[in-house]
Parts: structure tokens; C-alpha cells; sequence
């Protein structure tokens, strides 16, 4: 160090030591340090930004050429030129939503189950395999939806819910084994993993006075358990939200079971289409330059759609959690 | 310490001396994923023969066509010829050759069916645009006397991925059933009336096995390796025909003549006797005028080899050897290509 004095007051040798001072701060390990970790979380943000940008300019032809059409259209037609994105976004949500229905009881249910009721050890078992179930490769499951799930579908399921609830357009058509149904269950199994353990992790995080008191005051087990989940909320909607992100995004599984069709149907039995499920299919083949940039705004709908449900998917935790920042924004 | 440096200097020049005249020599190309097969297996001949490497990457037809536009490969490859407006839009003028043809199979799933399956143009329209819907529909039971259909429902199946495939299956769609020109058209991908689609050969193929009344195109090649059972088509002098390399070849044969004006006349639906039907070319797409002549010089003698030896290689990967109408076809555009201007061929 130089002649500064050992003790001085904070903001002192900036006016004392003059440019060489300046220098040996800027390289100070501290400072080098932060400016490090502020540049690998600026990285982030500019990845973000790049992104936007590119896939705005790469769209520009498209959402020049359709406007406020491009959401609203039905039709998908590469020889005419025609380009509407609602048949995939329709797609997109239906199986999401599908997706939810079937794995947020089912999941919720096995972590209540793994950190409540079942002894430790079985629990850390379960939640194992259970994770091993997150790794598996997308168009494993997919291959299973088709060559497992679907017959199934066909011969059993599908007949029964045309035979019993077929007075529901939701249940119309023929039983082909392949469309928005099968697709809406491959995705549920793919989402379940995420939703299990991280439910299961913030159950355990609960502080074991909060049912020691229900008990306490005469609860019943379920009772006590209902409070631990009250608590547990703000965290389990935090599961469900990046369980909805890979539903949303997901596109080798789905494309191989839900029949990719650009029509819209009532029928859950009917082949579909998602937004990522189309340029999966359609961009290394687009010969025009139309058709390109139209495969391109789709993905920045679904990217401005992500941002979208994220926002929604926040302010739903804001609101249970009665505005605790902390935990709405953890989630 | 000297003397190691010396060395290496020496290694170093020498490999650039020895690597100057082959990357000068290589070229690259980019573009459709049906022919790859046979591509990957020329290139390679083509090396063993003459030294010079072609790099290639199947990164689809549509992709290809970008490379070629933005000059940075030496040769695009394409199932779809390029339309008058995608010609308008290149830098500079273009040309097609056809290296080899293809046929596009229709596959089924229909159990307890002895004989194979005779299909008229006007079924195939009626079963993809989702008219036909039961495989005792009287359209589809008049082609096939003496054969009791099931009354199940078909489900007609595409491919969900744009593919030169399609573009086969639909340009024959809309030469033979006006409607289906009108309403949707030919294409990589197109807007199906009905149906589900399905990824790639196989995810086709998948889903006929696993579908009781599906039925589904499929690259005549695919058809062959996995022995599907596939449909006679009638063709336009009436004749029901069996998908087969010789059935394809005369297809292109018979378009020959219409070949010579304009090589990317469709060939599908060709009127020979023994024609198969649903039948198409794929393309090398390359800068008539090219600037490097080496490269060029390059370029047009592997197109002159797989003209003549290569064809001899199609029919072990199941491709249809071009016929020798066609290959005069394209012995004449090797002659109008230039580099810099200057005629490349005597």
C-alpha cells in the first residue's frame, strides 16, 4: 500500500490518494470480485434482451404483413401464405391446462403423502425415483405416449369416454389414441416430478410447531396436515409454476402424440397442434421467407406468452400469500 | 530449443503447402434429407476416386436454399424445385439438376386384407381431404372387385414436419383433383384438410402399425426397408401400379421431353403404362455463373460422376436411377455453367 494513513474514514482515500489510488481500487480483489458477479448477472439479462430482439426482428415481415391477425387467425397456410397463430395457442393452453388438472392433484397428493405420512427414509426413497423421473429424455416419453399410452387410449379409455360422456363436445369424435388428450396426459407424467419434489421439500422446510399447535388445539392428522399446506401455499405455487414452464415449452413429446393438425376442436379426442410443437415441425423445411418469419413470430408468442403466465402465476402467489413479498418473490 | 522451433516452422509450412491445393479443392454443400444417404455415399466415392472432399450437411431443403442464397455453400440441395418467385429472389440466376427420383408409397393398416390395396387418384384425394371416411366407402371398394373392406374408419396420416415427401404427395394431389389445387396446394407443408400428422418417415410408419384403418405416405425407399405393405396406385393410363424403383424411373422417363424445356416440370402422375404415379425429383441447386473456377471446375466433375457412375450406386439405397433422357438433360446445363464468366466445359 501507499502513504495512506492505516485508519481514515470511509470515502477518505478516494479524495487522498489520487489516480494511482483510483487504479489499486478498481483492481482491488473485492472490487474485481463484484464487478465479476455483476457481469455474469448482466450476461443473463442481455441473453434475454438478444433474444427479444432477434426474434422481434426475425418476426417484423410477418407481424408487418398480419398485424393483430396473426393472433387472431384460424388458418395455417403455407401455399397461400396464410398465417394465424390461434390453433396453436389454443393447443398450447388446452394441454397445459390438461396437464395441470391431472398433475397438480396427483403430485400435491404424493408430497403431502412423502413428507407428512410416510416414515423418512420411505419417503426419501420415493422422492428419489421420483426425480430420476425428471431426467428422463423428452422423446422417451414420448415414444411411450405413442406406442404404450395411445393404444391404450384407444381401445380402452377413449370408447368409454365416447360411450359414457360423449353428450360433452369435449368427448366427440373417434377413438384414434393420438391427440390433445394423449398429449395432455404425457405431459401431466412429465410434470409431475418438478411438482412432488419441490412440494415435498418446502412441506419438510415447515417448522413441525405449526402442526404440534394444530394437533394441540384438537385437530384431527388431515386437520393438522391442511394448515401445514396452508402455510406451504407460497411454495407449492412456486412448483406449480415451473411445472407449467416445461408444460408450456415442452415439444419432442408432444409433437409425437398429439397428431399435429392446425384445426381447432372442441373434442379432447381430436389431433392438435402447440406453438413449439409447429416450429419444430415446420422450420427447417420453410421455403418462404413469409413462412419463416410467421414460424418466428410464433416463437415470440410464446415467449411473450411464458412472460405472461409468469406474471399471472406471481401475482396468484401475491394474492394467496396475502402480499408476502418474500415468498411471492422466491416463487 | 532452436532447432525445435525450426522443426515445428518447418511441420507447419509443410502442412499449409500440403493443405493449400485441398481446401481450395473442398467443397460444401448443404440442404434436403431424403437423398442424404446416396449423397453421403458419392461424396465418399467421390474421394476415394478423387481426392476432392465435399462436406454436406442435411440440414433440410428449406435451409439449403438459405445457404444458397447467402453464398455460403457451393451447392444447395433441394426436393422442391424453386418456384418462379424463390428464383426472383436469389442474387443471381440458378440451375436445377435432378440427381435422383423418388417414389412416395402409400402404407396401410388393414387386417385380414389378402390382396394389396388398389387406390384411384380420386380415393387418395377423397381419404386426405376427409371426404372418404370409412374403408367401405363405394370409392374405395369399385377399385378393389372381389374384396370385402371392413367398415372402419380411416384415419388418414401426414407428416407433421415440412418434408420434400409432402411436396411428392401434394404436387401429385393437385395435378390429379382440382379441388385439392384449389383449396390447398402443393408444398413442403401444407394445410391439411383432416387427418393427423406424424414426424418423419418413421413417426408415419409408427403410426400406421399402431393404427387399425390408418393409412399414411411414406418415402418409397422407407416402405421397401421396413416391408409395409403398400398400396397399387392407378395411374393415368389406368393401370393399377406397384410402388418399385423400375416403376419410378419410367415415371421420370416418360417426362423426359417436358424435362428438356423446363427441368422442374413435376413428374408425378406421368402417363406411361408402367408408371408409378406419385413420383418426384430431387435437386442440386448451383450459381450458373460461380465465381472461384477451381471450385466450380470442381463442382461441375462431380455432377459429370454422379451423372454416370453415381447413378449406378441409387438402386442399392433404394433410389431410382435417372433415365438416360434425363441425364442428357443435365449433360446440357453442365455446359451453360460459367466461371467468371468463362465456359467451364468445352
Amino acid at each position: 500500500m501507499g502513504v495512506a494513513p492505516a485508519v481514515t474514514a470511509p470515502g477518505a482515500p478516494r479524495r487522498l490518494a489520487g489516480r494511482g489510488g483510483a487504479w489499486r481500487r478498481w483492481l482491488s480483489p473485492d472490487e474485481v470480485h463484484r464487478r465479476a458477479l455483476a457481469l455474469c448477472a448482466l450476461s443473463v439479462f442481455a441473453v434475454v434482451v438478444l433474444i427479444v430482439a432477434e426474434t422481434t426482428r426475425g418476426a417484423w415481415p410477418a407481424l408487418h404483413e398480419y398485424g393483430g391477425r396473426f393472433l387472431t387467425g384460424t388458418a395455417w397456410d403455407p401455399v397461400a401464405e396464410k398465417f394465424g397463430a390461434l390453433p396453436y395457442l389454443y393447443g398450447t393452453l388446452v394441454t397445459s391446462a390438461i396437464a395441470l388438472a391431472l398433475a397438480l392433484p396427483l403430485g400435491v397428493g404424493s408430497a403431502v403423502y412423502l413428507a407428512e405420512i410416510a416414515p423418512r427414509a420411505v419417503g426419501d426413497a420415493v422422492s428419489f425415483l421420483v426425480e430420476l423421473l425428471a431426467s428422463i429424455p423428452s422423446i422417451v416419453y414420448g415414444i411411450w405416449g405413442m406406442f404404450v399410452l395411445a393404444p391404450f387410449l384407444r381401445s380402452i379409455v377413449e370408447p368409454w369416454l365416447i360411450a359414457h360422456l360423449g353428450f360433452l363436445p369435449l368427448f366427440r369424435g373417434y377413438p384414434f389414441g393420438i391427440g390433445v388428450l394423449n398429449a395432455g396426459i404425457v405431459l401431466a407424467i412429465m410434470i409431475v416430478p418438478t411438482i412432488v419434489s419441490i412440494s415435498r421439500e418446502v412441506l419438510l422446510a415447515m417448522p413441525r410447531t405449526l402442526r404440534e399447535a394444530a394437533l394441540a388445539l384438537g385437530a384431527t392428522r388431515a386437520e393438522a396436515i391442511g394448515v401445514t399446506l396452508d402455510a406451504a401455499r407460497p411454495g407449492i405455487l412456486g412448483a406449480v409454476i415451473l411445472a407449467l414452464g416445461r408444460a408450456l415449452g415442452e415439444t419432442m413429446a408432444v409433437t409425437m402424440v398429439i397428431g399435429n393438425s392446425n384445426h381447432i376442436s372442441a373434442s379432447l379426442l381430436a389431433p392438435g397442434a402447440t406453438m413449439a410443437s409447429v416450429i419444430a415441425n415446420e422450420f427447417t423445411e420453410a421455403t418462404s421467407s413469409l413462412h419463416l418469419s410467421a414460424l418466428v413470430a410464433i416463437a415470440l408468442v410464446l415467449f411473450a406468452f411464458t412472460v405472461v403466465v409468469n406474471w399471472f402465476a406471481r401475482l396468484l402467489v401475491l394474492w394467496a400469500t396475502g402480499g408476502r413479498r418474500d415468498v411471492a418473490g422466491a416463487a | 530449443m532452436n532447432r525445435i522451433a525450426q522443426r515445428l516452422l518447418t511441420a507447419t509450412a509443410l502442412a499449409l503447402v500440403l493443405a493449400g491445393p485441398a481446401a481450395a479443392q473442398g467443397l460444401t454443400g448443404a440442404g434436403a434429407t431424403f437423398p442424404y444417404p446416396i449423397y453421403s455415399k458419392w461424396f465418399d466415392a467421390y474421394k476415394q476416386k478423387t481426392g476432392v472432399e465435399i462436406n454436406y450437411q442435411s440440414i433440410g431443403s428449406g435451409a439449403g436454399i438459405q445457404q444458397v442464397k447467402a453464398g455460403t455453400v457451393d451447392f444447395g440441395a433441394s426436393d422442391a424445385a424453386l418456384s418462379n418467385d424463390r428464383l426472383k429472389e436469389m442474387p443471381r440466376k440458378v440451375v436445377h439438376f435432378p440427381t435422383v427420383a423418388g417414389a412416395v408409397a402409400l402404407a396401410y393398416n388393414l387386417a385380414g386384407l389378402s390382396t394389396p390395396l388398389q387406390l384411384t387418384p380420386e380415393a387418395v384425394a377423397g381419404i386426405y381431404m376427409g371426404k372418404t371416411t370409412m374403408w367401405n366407402d363405394k370409392v374405395i371398394a369399385a377399385a378393389n372387385p372381389g374384396v370385402t373392406l371392413p367398415g372402419v374408419p380411416i384415419l388418414a396420416i401426414h407428416r407433421s414436419d415440412g418434408s420434400g415427401t409432402t411436396n411428392i404427395f401434394t404436387t401429385y394431389l393437385s395435378l390429379v383433383s382440382t379441388e385439392w389445387k384449389e383449396l390447398v396446394g402443393a408444398n413442403t407443408a401444407v394445410s391439411w384438410p383432416s387427418g393427423v400428422g406424424a414426424k418423419g418417415n418413421e413417426g408415419v410408419a409408427g403410426m400406421v402399425r399402431q393404427t387399425p384403418g390408418g393409412i399414411g405416405y411414406v418415402e418409397l425407399a422407407y416402405a421397401k426397408q421396413n416391408a409395409l405393405p403398400v398400396a397399387r396406385v392407378r395411374n393415368k393410363a389406368g393401370e393399377f401400379i406397384e410402388p418399385t424403383l423400375a416403376s419410378t424411373s419410367a415415371a421420370v422417363g416418360a417426362s423426359a421431353a417436358s424435362l428438356a424445356k423446363d427441368v422442374r416440370t413435376p413428374v408425378a402422375n406421368a402417363a406411361a403404362k408402367d408408371a408409378y404415379p406419385i413420383t418426384g425429383l430431387t435437386f442440386l441447386i448451383v450459381y450458373q455463373d460461380m465465381k472461384d473456377a477451381g471450385r466450380a471446375k470442381a463442382l461441375a466433375s462431380f455432377i459429370e460422376w454422379a451423372m454416370h457412375d453415381g447413378q449406378e450406386m441409387a438402386a442399392a439405397l433404394d433410389y431410382a436411377r435417372l433415365p438416360e433422357g434425363v441425364i442428357k438433360v443435365n449433360e446440357a446445363t453442365l455446359h451453360t455453367l460459367t466461371a467468371g464468366g468463362k465456359k467451364l466445359l468445352p
